[in-house]
């Protein structure tokens, strides 16, 4: 494997492999000594067009973990922003001999063009494209959902778990990631939210669509809820009302939370907009693995890292 | 002047004659021989084409293509007519440009050049651009449109296809309702939604094409719908024609060939505008373009330097080359299927465009007495295509793909701009 | 191919009631033990080990001692091999700090899985001693590292390979010299 630029490219035995990893890495994480001498030598560049330091800070720890080089190049204030093109920037970062790219872009695809472009020989990992995907959040997904519900063991899918993933679906990329992989590791994935966010075209794929969160929570038993985050840019475009008809309509709220199976699972790929997608209530619950979400994250990318970097085909 | 006879042609009706060509007319089609003897057995004698769609990018984007090079790529596409978009810098909505584009056209020698002029002020939707002026200056514009950008106003558009009838023109629409298409990038539907590429929705050619038939309609005007791209927006043409709303309508050869699934490796070679759709579509478009709902080909032919298609998909710039690949298309969707034949041929490639135009002396049955805008295609040719030709951007969508027929000569006001598939410099004649 | 068996599975049961023997008696007793299998073929041989040391010796508790230990992340050939999968390691719950580690693998070749293995240890804790325990020693040592306990020294040529099977993962008890 030398990319992840979708969830789709993971088959089922290549997923559990890198969950798999992740367990040992998680070992790792719980020493005291955080630190294996694996990508030594090697150089990961975080490319980030999109803020986001959330998810640069993760992949920045996991590789350093992994005792990689790691630079961080933003948009902000470096020559990106000053119009330098995505090809100008990949064949800079190639001439410095980076072996990972880690790349978060505002257009979906951008990881794609980057990946088969030729401008550049590394690896390139995708962070979050545009609309697309965003592997990695659904690897650590999946990753909690078999910690907290199939014991941590290695080896084992998510087969026969139902899966909500609620709200603006049609501009999330942890929604498209998520929907792929989980039902690659056999879950169940449903889709919920407002008719102008869920496209037809993407609930053809799921399990079973809702439009009512009370409904969905009416008709089937979830093992895990994924709220997703109401992008700001959302709120004027007329695809709801208001924040309140939102919140009212498909937030998670304590009363909801009453509702799900006693251990359902509240999950959120953060950042929370409390009070809008989810309340206190449900996001400080003891069903809540949010910040389990957050620590598996460097597992996951660590884990990531080293199935894409570690392996050379080359002998020299 | 030249004289010369095309000898052992086949004509579109099937029939063998040879062609003789004297002082830029067809001066006999038979058996007699005049002048220079060329061999044309085994290929087909049409009309020269006629484009109603073409981007030459001057002035203004010269590094994507000039007059020259684009009259160059229609030439070696059998073209000898190309009617040159408004969407320049300036644009060409006054006549001090449209004279321009003309007299830039006639400079180069390849092709006639026709101007087409803007409807509105700068394609801004605000204000009607001096439409009379140009009708009535050298260029004789007759066909407007602000392609690339809708006339989206309503009155604005009731007002210019009621404008037009003082000098017998006819509006282009490029139909695309602007906010149903904020920020699209391709067609919306199964392969958009996985993809997360913001979506083009079939509705906002389909809306805009409804009401501007009863527009037309209702002003008892002529209109022409630019690249019809979806089934949908055959059927409003159906409805239309049947109702007797003087309607013409075409279709580009990329979407009677290409659809929405070449998206998915973010290649923006296939970015366009309207989008690529979907098969469905694509069977649409050919069965209309087949029973006549469909009145024409236009190229649509659009280039773009490479530093506008080298980048991310949302990046990258709308539009693909079509001049040198087009009359190929049209070969396999009208003869190789099966379902049509060479007379039907002609009308999409020449005579149609010529008669919702207006342009003089092209588009003319090969007769007797005409000019001789003649093109020579070998229709059992077969050739892979590399790169863009003649034009000077390289944006080709069938890169690497083998398409049927082959233009073999070329002959505008009687004399060769291609012979053996070359490019003749002009100036030797 | 030429094969032939050179430890059958009683000489490989009398080599680990050997070893397990001598590396009591070099450490004067089971106190402040601890055995780490290296995968795969270690862990079953640490395992063993610990049986006959807890027939022999009722102070010794084999679930408080025995572990294994993956070097996967600290090998030196991860670029020029395709990608490993990554095993478990498991410490003894008390750590590994001031004990006599020793580390236990099936055959002792370049030395290299004992450099990575050294490299490991380190960062999970500061051994008092570390002993390198193998069932065969077959010489070729790229790097400056000797086994503390052997089972059997086999002078091989590089070319061959040594196949060592035990029934915890293999159909057989053997080691076998093939090539």
């Amino acid at each position: 494997m030398k990319h992840l630029l979708s969830a789709r490219e993971l088959g089922k035995e290549q997923a559990i492999a890198i969950l798999d990893t992740a367990i040992q890495m998680e070992q790792v994480n719980a020493r005291e000594i955080k630190k294996l001498p694996t990508l030594r030598g090697k150089t990961v560049v975080n490319l980030f067009f999109e803020d986001s330091t959330r998810t640069r800070t993760s992949f920045e720890v996991a590789a350093k973990r992994l005792s990689a080089d790691v630079i961080n190049f933003t948009a902000k204030g470096s020559s990106v922003s000053k119009g330098e093109s995505l090809k100008d920037t990949a064949q800079t970062l190639q001439a410095m001999g980076a072996d990972g790219v880690i790349i978060r872009h505002h257009a979906s695809g951008a990881a794609h063009t980057l990946a088969s472009s030729g401008w550049i020989d590394a690896s390139i990992i995708n962070a979050g494209d545009g609309t697309h995907e965003h592997p990695t959040q659904a690897l650590l997904d999946a990753y909690t959902i078999r910690q907290k519900l199939r014991g941590n063991e290695a080896g084992t899918d998510l087969a026969g778990l139902r899966i909500a993933i609620v709200g603006d679906i049609a501009h999330s990329r942890v929604a498209r990631s998520n929907l792929i992989l989980l039902q690659t590791l056999g879950a169940e994935v449903y889709l919920v939210g407002p008719a102008t966010l869920v496209p037809g075209a993407l609930a053809a794929h799921a399990a079973g669509s809702f439009f009512s969160l009370d409904q969905a929570i009416l008709e089937v038993e979830f093992d895990a809820i994924m709220m997703l985050r109401v992008q700001s840019e959302r709120m004027t475009a007329s695809f709801f009302p208001s924040e309140r008809e939102y919140a009212r309509i498909w937030g998670l709220n304590g009363d909801r939370l009453a509702k799900l199976p006693a251990n359902t699972l509240v999950m959120h790929p953060g950042p929370m907009n409390r009070g809008l997608e989810i309340d206190a209530k449900a996001a400080d619950s003891v069903n809540s693995v949010i910040l389990a979400q957050v620590a598996n994250g460097v597992s996951v990318r660590m884990a990531v890292l080293y199935h894409l970097l570690s392996g050379g085909t080359e002998i020299d | 002047m030249t004289n010369f006879t095309l000898v052992g042609v086949t004509l579109a009706d099937g029939s063998n004659a040879n062609i003789e060509v004297t002082d830029g007319r067809i001066s006999g089609i038979g058996k007699k021989t005049s002048g220079e003897t060329i061999s044309a057995k085994g290929l087909i004698a049409l009309p020269g084409f006629v484009d109603l769609h073409t981007h030459l990018r001057e002035p203004g984007y010269e590094q994507s293509e000039t007059v020259k090079t684009g009259s160059q790529s229609a030439a070696l596409g059998g073209y000898t007519a190309v009617h040159a978009m408004a969407n320049t810098h300036p644009v060409a909505d006054t006549a001090g440009v449209v004279e321009q584009v003309k007299a830039l056209g006639d400079e180069a020698g390849y092709v006639q050049v026709q101007p087409i002029g803007a409807v509105t002020v700068g394609l801004e939707g605000k204000q009607l651009a001096e439409l009379g002026a140009m009708a009535d200056s050298k260029a004789q514009v007759k066909v407007f449109s602000d392609d690339g950008k809708c006339v989206h106003d309503p009155l604005l558009m009731r007002r210019a296809l009621a404008y037009v009838k003082n000098f017998g023109g006819v509006i282009a629409q490029h139909a695309q309702d602007p906010r149903l298409t904020e920020n699209s990038q391709m067609h919306e539907g199964a392969v958009s939604a996985e993809l997360g590429l913001a979506g083009w929705p079939a509705v906002a050619e389909e809306s805009i094409i409804a009401r501007d038939v009863l527009l037309a309609e209702a002003a008892g005007s002529r209109i022409h719908i630019c690249h019809l791209s979806t089934a949908g927006s055959v059927e409003i043409i159906r409805w239309a024609k049947a109702r007797g709303i003087q309607v013409t309508a075409e279709v580009t050869p990329h979407h009677l060939l290409l659809t929405d699934e070449l998206a998915r490796g973010y290649d923006p070679i296939f970015k366009v505008n309207p989008p690529l759709r979907t098969q469905n579509d694509v069977l649409a478009l050919r069965a209309a373009l087949i029973d006549g709902t469909i009145d024409i080909i236009a190229t649509d032919h659009a280039p773009h330097p490479d530093e506008s298609k080298d980048c991310e998909w949302g990046a990258a710039a709308f539009g693909m080359l079509g001049l040198e690949t087009a009359a190929s298309i049209a070969q396999s969707v009208l003869i190789d299927s099966g379902d049509s034949n060479w007379q039907r041929f002609v009308e999409v490639m020449s005579t149609k465009p010529a008669a919702i135009s207006g342009i003089v002396g092209q588009g003319l049955e090969l007769a007797v007495g005409e000019v001789a805008n003649i093109t020579l295609i070998d229709p059992s040719a077969k050739r892979e295509i590399r790169g863009g030709g003649a034009s000077k951007s390289g944006n080709q969508p069938y890169e690497g793909m083998t398409l049927p027929g082959r233009v073999v000569h070329t002959i505008y006001r009687g004399a060769f701009t291609v012979r053996d598939s070359k490019l003749v410099e002009r100036g030797q004649q | 191919m030429n094969s032939r068996t050179v430890l059958s599975g009683s000489d490989i049961d009398r080599a680990v009631t050997r070893i397990a023997h001598e590396i009591v008696e070099s450490n004067q007793g089971t106190e402040n033990l601890i055995l780490l299998g290296i995968p795969t073929r270690g862990i079953w041989l640490a395992e063993r080990i610990g049986k006959v040391l807890e027939r022999s010796y009722p102070e010794f508790v084999a679930t408080e001692a025995i572990g294994r230990l993956d070097i996967t992340m600290y090998r030196d050939d991860l670029a020029i091999n395709p990608t490993r999968a990554v095993t478990e390691t498991q410490i003894p719950s008390a750590g590994i700090d001031d004990k006599i580690v020793v580390l236990v693998d099936d055959v002792l070749f370049s030395g290299r899985t004992i450099r990575a293995a050294l490299d490991a240890l380190g960062d999970y804790g500061r051994p008092r001693a570390v002993r390198v325990a193998v069932l065969v020693d077959r010489g070729h040592r790229q790097l400056p590292i000797r086994a503390d306990f052997v089972g059997k020294n086999l002078p091989t040529s590089v070319a061959e390979r040594i196949q060592v099977q035990l029934t915890e993962t293999d159909s057989d008890n053997s080691v076998v010299i093939e090539g």
